[in-house]
């Protein structure tokens, strides 16, 4: 029965049949526990946009495997016998056509996916200081990078600044990511918000979380010494929470608010500082 | 006389104490220049001047201790020139300027092996710190510094990784030549490459680097003194590149024998054109930029300096502009050597000569319009993502011509599973997962969570070790019975193989899901919750390691003790390199081959006569 | 001889490998300090440069520990766990002011108030501060202040003996759980680098440590 196809056929049927069985998997089981999870409207994006990339992926997969499985097997030579060649095939062009169609249209398929998903919500990506999908009334937290800590200010609560970084939930945040020295990198990765702080740039990116929660923060850019000490915990909170969690923040740091310069989208430092 | 001669000869132990004495001259000719009275050098005790000057008049010493400057002198004082750096047999060639392509691809072989070896133990004792969450190793900085040096030696020197020790045995062979166009620029761009490398390990004198391979400014303007190694090694690298590029292109182009048609260049020559472009259009602008760089350090220039009218973002794409060639300049020559191996053990033509012809060469191109996926998060213009997200996609069609001909050339085939063929099929299975893993990246709202994370770490490593590591042990077995006359153990080279094989997934296999689990590249601390996987992946590294050890024994064992010889044709290959005697003579042919119009002749029904079989006496290698 | 070419080949790179991991691991051995049940002091000193006799790198600027009666570059420390820990730093360098005011305030400390020259405050004028001691994993941080730029007998380098210029900082913070934590001064105090921070700044044994809680 299975002898009486020929190898094309066969080939062609194992795919399937590995397709099949793969692609529930992807869908239903691997798909929906992609990273960074669906806590916030951008995570639940780039999982999705994960899945669809686990599904384009498993039939191409599966091909290249069966096929490099099943040459090795059918089409290997008797160590025994003397050394004789395979066929004279030099190419065929259908094959190839059909190749090159296939990859174009997937290409195709996952760039034009890929910037509808990126322009629709921007993905959590920093967007730097003009950014193609805004968020108007999106509550704006200053992430400012140094070496080596991740520090906090809230502008439309009196540029107070924290040490810690606290959001309310189900409220569209910016996050406007900066540096004062290196280059770092502001990776909340439980939100799906990543941004490089460069020095002197407003690195934009939005999210909205969905459930209260904690988070991580990492450094992502290499920068310096206590790069890999650069980490720190988030926490998204109900609104009222949030509010008296702020308000507290105020008391707290009165004594250096009034020091802080008032508030601009990078916080730049004075260039002629002193030193030593 | 003639014995007083050589033994006053230019070798590598006058090119040592000449680099020496160069680079103590250098130091202190840059201390008289600058001279106490500097405030920045006086505030921050580092003479960085005085370093550059040390690393080039050193350079200068070591490169006129091999004798580079004899040629250039005898002929501008009107005297003939020796060629004695090719006549002299003997060890003694493998220790000085030789112009014979043959010798410097062993050198190369040698001299690349060593610093893969020193690469990887860097990886072993990265993979040490890790066992646990929280630093306990190594000694303040020198966790980022093993980082640094692991990435900018694998991906500094193993550039010329293949190209190096294949291309420059291989390419005069295949295209009928006697020898590079510029031999001696060929010799240069060797000790070029180790000259740079040594200068790379004196970083730990200096206090080490802290970038990583990539360097990036403002951090490296702050770095210790150990960052002008790193500016000084890559900047020697790069102008190694750029020769050796040059040379091969001309060598291609001009030097084929009558016959050998662009349409009739073996897959490898392919694949070394397609990389030389590369390497030619890109290491340039790589110089260029690292001269900016200690320009920014010496200088007290700003191009990258944001507070002084300058930008880290100039850095990050000039840089990248490079980098991202780069890693093509690594994969391509695999790839090359995948076509040309696969043929020989399916016994059967290249499958689609043309397409895969042009993959090559597209994926070359391309490689200079998607470098900017590299600052997808970075703040970068937000309108030209989606056309970074197009071009880098794009590149996976080239890509897939490559895997397209692979599979089409095991078509039927009469398949035998030699060391060097589990090699290429181990190829392609890791590129596969590589380029998989790429499409993540390439994708800008996956890419958010898998930018600068272990993930984007994985998939390099799956790509370039997975692609190129394997492509050159294939080689290894495949080519060095050729150019040794000596077998290399069969049974131990599966084991290596399996061992290697197996660990390589089983350590970067793990990475990849660690890496969307949250952990960052490049950090000595990661969250608990990941140690575990963690532990599993060091064990498999150290296993990796081992493997590599294995292999180290096998090629000693074979090459010194065992000593089976090859003949001249171990695998049936109809590849003209194959018809020659083991070792390649001198001359390489009596007479210049005319090829034919098939340069894969296997298959049922092609005429033995196909096959180039240029006259060769063997009496002649010895003279 | 073959074998005795390659063992010997292969003993000579062994060794190589030792010394490089020796070199790799060579660090500075941890100051543990007396604890007197569950308290321990731990006296600091600030210079504006370390001079020769404790470094190669002469003018770098460092901090300095007492241990035992003499003033060393040790910044790696061993403290016992759930230990209340009284700092007192004498601050002999001058004002570099920060960059990010924010951190002009004290926080993770007793009260969140230490003492400047017997004096109790939360935070001082940015502008004036030279350093300060942070441990940001155990949430610890304190503003140093400098010197006044016209204080008379300032200390050029260390050794600095108490009639030179300084200021008096003292604190009180908690070692909390095991762990190994890092500590550093966020002020960009390394003259000469760019943003004040690199050589000392980046180079463990001058401003950067480690506290290792045990």
């Amino acid at each position: 029965m299975w002898s009486k196809y020929s190898h094309a056929t066969r080939i062609a049927a194992l795919t399937t049949i590995g397709t099949i069985i793969l692609l529930p998997i992807m869908i239903f089981v691997l798909g929906p526990n992609m990273p960074p999870g669906k806590g916030t409207d951008v995570g639940k994006s780039q999982v999705f946009d994960n899945t669809v990339l686990l599904i384009v992926m498993t039939p191409f997969t599966v091909f290249i495997l069966v096929y490099v499985l099943y040459s090795v097997f059918a089409f290997r030579a008797d160590a025994a016998e003397p050394l004789r060649d395979g066929a004279h095939i030099r190419g065929h062009m259908p094959s190839q056509i059909a190749w090159l169609t296939i990859t174009t249209i997937t290409v195709l398929f996952l760039a034009i996916f890929g910037s509808a998903e990126l322009l629709s919500s921007g993905a959590g990506g920093g967007q730097g200081p003009h950014p193609i999908s805004k968020d108007k009334g999106a509550l704006p937290v200053q992430v400012i990078g140094q070496q080596w800590e991740f520090t906090y200010r809230y502008p439309t609560y009196g540029g107070v600044e924290t040490a810690q970084l606290v959001i309310p939930v189900d409220r569209p945040i910016a996050f406007h990511v900066t540096s004062l020295d290196a280059i770092h990198s502001f990776w909340a990765y439980e939100l799906g918000v990543k941004a490089d702080a460069n020095p002197g740039v407003d690195n934009v990116a939005y999210v909205k979380a969905k459930t209260t929660r904690t988070f991580q923060i990492r450094c992502a850019e290499l920068c310096g010494l206590w790069h890999g000490y650069m980490y720190d915990t988030g926490k998204v909170v109900s609104d009222s929470q949030f509010t008296s969690w702020i308000a507290a923040q105020r008391k707290q740091f009165a004594g250096s608010m009034k020091y802080l310069p008032p508030y601009a989208t990078s916080y730049t430092p004075d260039p002629t500082f002193r030193a030593g | 006389m003639t014995n007083a001669r050589k033994l006053i000869g230019f070798n590598l132990l006058t090119a040592a104490i000449l680099g020496v004495i160069g680079y103590y001259l250098g130091w202190w000719l840059g201390h008289q220049i600058t001279g106490p009275s500097v405030a920045y050098f006086d505030d921050t005790g580092q003479n960085d001047i005085a370093l550059y000057l040390a690393y080039l008049v050193g350079v200068i010493g070591f490169l006129i201790g091999l004798g580079f400057a004899n040629y250039p002198v005898q002929r501008m004082l009107g005297k003939p020139p020796t060629l004695r750096e090719k006549e002299q047999g003997g060890w003694g060639r493998y220790f000085g300027l030789c112009t014979d392509h043959k010798v410097v691809g062993i050198q190369y072989l040698w001299g690349i092996g060593a610093f893969i070896f020193i690469g990887g133990l860097n990886a072993m004792l990265i993979r040490y710190e890790l066992l646990t969450p929280t630093q306990h190793a190594w000694n303040g900085n020198n966790y980022l510094t093993l980082v640094g040096l692991h990435g900018a030696m694998m991906m500094g020197m193993m550039t010329s990784g293949i190209l190096g020790p294949f291309a420059n045995y291989l390419v005069p062979i295949m295209i009928g030549a006697r020898r590079m166009a510029f031999p001696r620029i060929e010799a240069l761009t060797f000790w070029l490459l180790m000259a740079a490398g040594f200068i790379l390990m004196t970083s730990l004198a200096f206090g080490g680097f802290p970038t990583g391979w990539t360097g990036y400014e403002p951090l490296s303007d702050q770095a210790n003194m150990g960052m002008d190694a790193y500016v000084a090694f890559f900047a020697l690298v790069g102008l190694s590149m750029t020769l050796l590029g040059l040379n091969m292109l001309v060598t291609v182009i001009t030097m084929r024998a009558p016959g050998m048609s662009w349409g009739r260049l073996p897959m490898f020559v392919w694949g070394t054109v397609a990389t030389s472009v590369l390497m030619a259009l890109a290491a340039p602008v790589l110089i260029s930029t690292l001269f900016m760089v200690a320009m920014d350090r010496t200088a007290q220039t700003s191009f990258f300096n944001d507070q002084l009218g300058g930008s880290p973002y100039l850095y990050e794409n000039l840089f990248w502009f490079f980098g991202h060639p780069e890693v093509y300049i690594l994969a391509l020559p695999g790839m090359g050597i995948l076509l040309e191996i696969l043929p020989v053990f399916s016994r059967k033509p290249v499958w689609g000569y043309r397409l895969a012809v042009t993959g090559m060469l597209g994926i070359g191109l391309l490689s200079f319009l998607v470098w900017q996926h590299h600052l997808f998060v970075s703040g970068m213009n937000a309108d030209v993502r989606p056309f970074y997200m197009l071009s880098t996609e794009l590149i996976s069609l080239p890509t897939g011509f490559i895997f397209i001909c692979a599979l089409g050339t095991l078509w039927r085939g009469k398949i035998r599973l030699t060391v060097p063929m589990l090699f290429m099929l181990a190829w392609i299975f890791n590129f596969l997962i590589g380029g998989l893993s790429g499409v993540f990246l390439s994708d800008v709202p996956s890419d958010v969570t898998t930018h600068g994370s272990f993930f984007s770490m994985a998939h390099f490593h799956y790509t370039i070790m997975g692609g190129l590591l394997f492509a050159f042990f294939g080689g290894i077995y495949y080519w060095v019975p050729k150019m040794t006359g000596y077998m290399i153990n069969e049974r131990l080279g599966k084991w290596h193989f399996w061992i290697m094989f197996l660990a390589f997934n089983s350590t970067f296999g793990p990475l990849l899901v660690i890496g969307f689990l949250g952990m960052p590249r490049r950090a000595v601390t990661y969250a608990g919750y990941l140690q575990g996987a963690n532990d599993w992946v060091s064990v498999s590294a150290f296993v990796l390691g081992a493997s590599m050890l294995l292999f180290l024994v096998n090629f000693v064992y074979s090459l010194v003790f065992a000593q089976v010889p090859a003949g001249d044709n171990p695998w049936g290959s109809k590849s003209v390199e194959f018809q020659l005697p083991s070792p390649v003579p001198v001359h390489n042919f009596d007479v210049i081959p005319t090829f034919g119009p098939d340069p894969y002749p296997y298959g049922e029904g092609v005429s033995a006569g196909a096959v180039q079989r240029p006259a060769v006496n063997p009496a002649r290698a010895e003279r | 001889m073959k074998l005795a070419a390659v063992v010997g080949g292969a003993v000579a790179i062994a060794a190589l490998i030792a010394a490089y991991v020796v070199f790799l691991t060579h660090g500075p051995t941890p100051y543990r300090p007396a604890a007197q049940g569950n308290t321990v002091n731990l006296e600091l000193q600030t210079v504006a440069a370390v001079g020769p006799k404790l470094s190669p790198n002469e003018n770098w600027v460092s901090y300095l520990i007492n241990e035992h009666g003499t003033w060393t570059r040790s910044t790696v420390w061993t403290l016992p766990a759930n230990a209340t820990v009284h700092v007192t730093v004498l601050n002999y360098d001058g004002q570099s002011g920060l960059r990010n005011p924010f951190l002009s305030q004290a926080r993770g400390i007793d009260g969140n108030m230490f003492t400047l020259n017997g004096k109790k405050m939360g935070s001082i004028n940015p502008d004036e501060a030279s350093h300060t001691f942070a441990i940001p994993d155990l949430g610890v941080l304190v503003p140093i202040e400098g010197i006044a730029d016209d204080a008379k007998n300032q200390c050029d380098f260390a050794p600095c003996d108490a009639s030179m210029a300084h200021e008096t900082i003292t604190f009180t913070f908690h070692t909390g759980k095991k762990g190994h934590y890092r500590w550093q001064c966020f002020v960009p105090c390394a003259a000469g680098f760019v943003y004040g921070f690199g050589g000392p700044m980046q180079t463990i044994g001058y401003m950067d440590g480690f506290v290792n809680v045990v």
